[in-house]
C-alpha cells in the first residue's frame, strides 16, 4: 500500500514542515559549533554572529508552532501523522533550548574577551571543544535520524549520550583542579564551567529528540526510561 | 481471524460474535468475523464501501432475513442464546436490539404516533402510561423540548436531523438493550450530527450502542471501541484510543490517515 496520502496537499504540508524542522535543526546545530568556535579564538565577533542568528531561531519555531496548529486544525490528523507533529512540537522547543544554549556560550565568551582574560591562562578550551564535538555530532545525528524517521540511528544517539556526560564530569574535576592550583583563574574557570554543561544540555536536548523519533515511528514513548530497556522496547 | 479486544481489558460483552460468515447469494460479503461488542458501551465500525460493516450491524437483527438469497452462519451470542438460530419470534429479537438507518425514516403520522406505534406492538398501556413513555423517549432523545407543543403534527414535518432524533426515540421508547445505528448522521447537517453525537453520548449510560460511519472523526468523537473491516474481514478491532492514536495493524493506520488508495 502506497506510504502516500490521498490528498498530495496534505502530503506537501507534512514534508514542508519537516523539512523546516531540519532547517532549524541545521541552524542551532551551526549555532552550537560557531560558539565553541568563538571560545576556541576567543573572538567576540564571532560570538556576536551566534546572538544574531538566536533571534531567526526563535521565529522560525514560532512559524512552526503556527503551520502545526494550522495543520492540526484542517486536516484532523491520526495516527502516525498525528505522533509526527505532536513530536515536531517537542522537538521544535529542544532545538530552540539549543540555540540558547549556544547563545549563552556566545555571551560568556564576549565577557571572558571583554574582562581580559589572558589565554596565557591555558584553560582547557580544547578539552571544552572536544565535548562540544561529541554533542554536535550527536544533534547532527538526531537529525539525520528525524530526517529518515531512522528508529536504530536514534537508539545509537541514546547510547551515546554517555560519553558527554562522562567528559562533563572530567572536564569538572580539571576547572576544580586549575582553581585550586591558580586562583587567578577562578572566575573564568566558573565560566567556564558553565559552557561545559550548557554543552551537556545540548547532548540532552539530542537525547530528547532521538526519543521523539521512536515514537513517531513505534508510537512507543520511551522517555525516562534506561537505554537497554528502551532498546527492548523497539525491537 | 481473531480479533477480540485484550480479555484484559475488555468489557463485558453485550453480543459475542463467532466465526460469522454472511453471504449475498455467492458472494461472502463478511469472512470469518468474531469480535466482542462491549455491553453499555459505543462501538464503531469504519472502512471503505463495500467492505461489511454494514452488512455485520445488519447481521445482529437479521434485517437480511428479508432477502432470500442472502444467510449468515457462525454464532452472535446475546444473553446465552445465539441470535442466528433463535426460535424466538423475530419482532421480539428487534425490539430488543433496535435500528436506525440512514435517512431518517419517520412514519407518515404524528409525532406522537411514530413513538406509540411500536410500543403499542409489545405492550398496551394507559393513556396516561403511553404519554410518559412518549415524553420519556423524547426526552432521552435530546428532542422533547423541540417537538413538545406539536406532538399531534406529522413527523415528516420535522427537519432532517429532529426527524432522526425521532427515529431514535422511536427505537428507545420499546426500550431495547442494543441500538444499531447505520451512518445515522450522514444526511444531517453538522449542529444536527453534533445532537446526535451527544445523544450517542448519553444513550451508552444505558444501552449497548453500534455504529456504521463513513466519518471517522466521527468514530473517533464518540465511540469507545472501534473494528476497522476490509472486504469482508476485521483488520482490526480495540479501544478507539489505541486504533486512532497507535493502531497494530499497517492497514488500519493507511486507512485512518487516509493513505487509503
Amino acid at each position: 500500500m502506497s506510504d502516500r496520502h490521498l490528498s498530495t496537499q496534505f502530503d506537501a504540508e507534512l514534508s514542508g514542515i519537516s523539512t523546516r524542522v531540519l532547517e532549524m535543526g541545521g541552524m542551532v546545530e551551526s549555532q552550537v559549533a560557531r560558539s565553541v568556535h568563538a571560545l576556541v579564538t576567543f573572538s567576540s565577533d564571532v560570538a556576536s554572529e551566534v546572538l544574531v542568528t538566536e533571534a531567526r531561531v526563535n521565529q522560525t519555531e514560532i512559524e512552526i508552532d503556527l503551520d502545526l496548529s494550522t495543520i492540526i486544525a484542517r486536516r484532523q490528523p491520526t495516527a502516525r501523522d498525528l505522533r509526527l507533529l505532536i513530536a515536531i512540537s517537542k522537538t521544535i522547543a529542544n532545538l530552540e533550548r539549543v540555540g540558547d544554549e549556544a547563545a549563552r556560550i556566545a555571551r560568556t565568551v564576549q565577557r571572558l574577551v571583554n574582562s581580559g582574560v589572558s589565554t596565557r591562562l591555558r584553560l582547557p578550551v580544547n578539552d571544552l571543544a572536544y565535548e562540544a564535538e561529541l554533542a554536535v555530532s550527536q544533534l547532527r545525528k538526531a537529525l539525520d535520524a528525524f530526517a529518515r524517521l531512522d528508529v536504530d540511528r536514534a537508539v545509537e544517539v541514546l547510547k551515546r549520550d554517555d560519553l558527554i556526560d562522562q567528559e562533563f564530569e572530567g572536564l569538572l574535576r580539571k576547572l576544580i583542579t586549575f582553581m585550586m592550583e591558580d586562583a587567578r583563574t577562578i572566575s573564568s574557570s566558573i565560566d567556564l564551567i558553565f559552557v561545559a554543561k550548557a554543552i551537556e544540555r545540548v547532548g540532552d536536548h539530542a537525547k530528547n529528540l532521538a526519543e521523539q523519533i521512536i515514537y513517531i515511528v513505534k508510537g512507543t514513548d520511551v522517555r525516562h526510561n534506561p537505554v537497554g530497556m528502551v532498546e527492548s522496547l523497539v525491537r | 481471524m481473531d480479533a477480540r479486544v485484550d480479555p484484559a481489558v475488555a468489557m463485558k460483552p453485550k453480543l459475542a460474535v463467532r466465526d460469522l460468515n454472511f453471504y449475498y447469494g455467492g458472494f461472502q460479503a463478511l469472512k470469518n468475523i468474531t469480535l466482542d461488542i462491549p455491553e453499555k458501551k459505543v462501538t464503531s465500525f469504519i472502512g471503505p464501501s463495500g467492505c461489511g460493516k454494514s452488512t455485520l450491524l445488519r447481521t445482529f437483527n437479521r434485517m437480511y432475513e428479508l432477502y432470500p438469497e442472502q444467510r449468515a452462519e457462525g454464532e452472535i451470542v446475546m444473553d446465552g442464546s445465539n441470535l442466528l438460530t433463535s426460535k424466538d419470534d423475530i419482532s421480539l429479537i428487534r425490539a430488543k436490539i433496535g435500528m436506525v438507518f440512514q435517512k431518517p425514516t419517520p412514519f407518515p403520522m404524528s409525532i406522537y404516533d411514530n413513538i406509540a406505534f411500536g410500543v403499542k406492538l409489545f405492550e398496551s398501556l394507559p393513556r396516561v402510561e403511553m404519554d410518559e413513555r412518549v415524553e420519556w423517549a423524547l426526552r432521552k432523545a435530546a428532542l422533547w423540548d423541540e417537538v413538545k407543543d406539536k406532538l399531534s403534527q406529522s413527523g415528516a414535518g420535522l427537519s432532517g436531523g429532529q426527524q432522526q432524533r425521532l427515529c431514535i426515540a422511536r427505537g428507545i421508547a420499546i426500550r431495547p438493550e442494543v441500538i444499531l445505528l447505520d451512518e445515522p448522521c450522514s444526511a444531517l447537517d453538522p449542529i444536527s450530527t453534533g445532537k446526535i453525537e451527544e445523544l450517542i453520548h448519553e444513550l451508552k449510560a444505558d444501552y449497548t450502542v453500534v455504529i456504521v460511519t463513513h466519518n471517522m472523526q466521527q468514530a473517533a468523537r464518540c465511540s469507545d471501541f472501534t473494528a476497522y473491516m476490509y472486504l469482508g474481514d476485521l483488520i482490526e478491532f480495540g479501544r478507539t484510543n489505541d486504533v486512532f492514536m497507535r493502531p497494530k495493524k499497517k492497514d488500519t493506520e493507511d486507512y485512518i490517515t487516509g493513505r487509503f488508495g
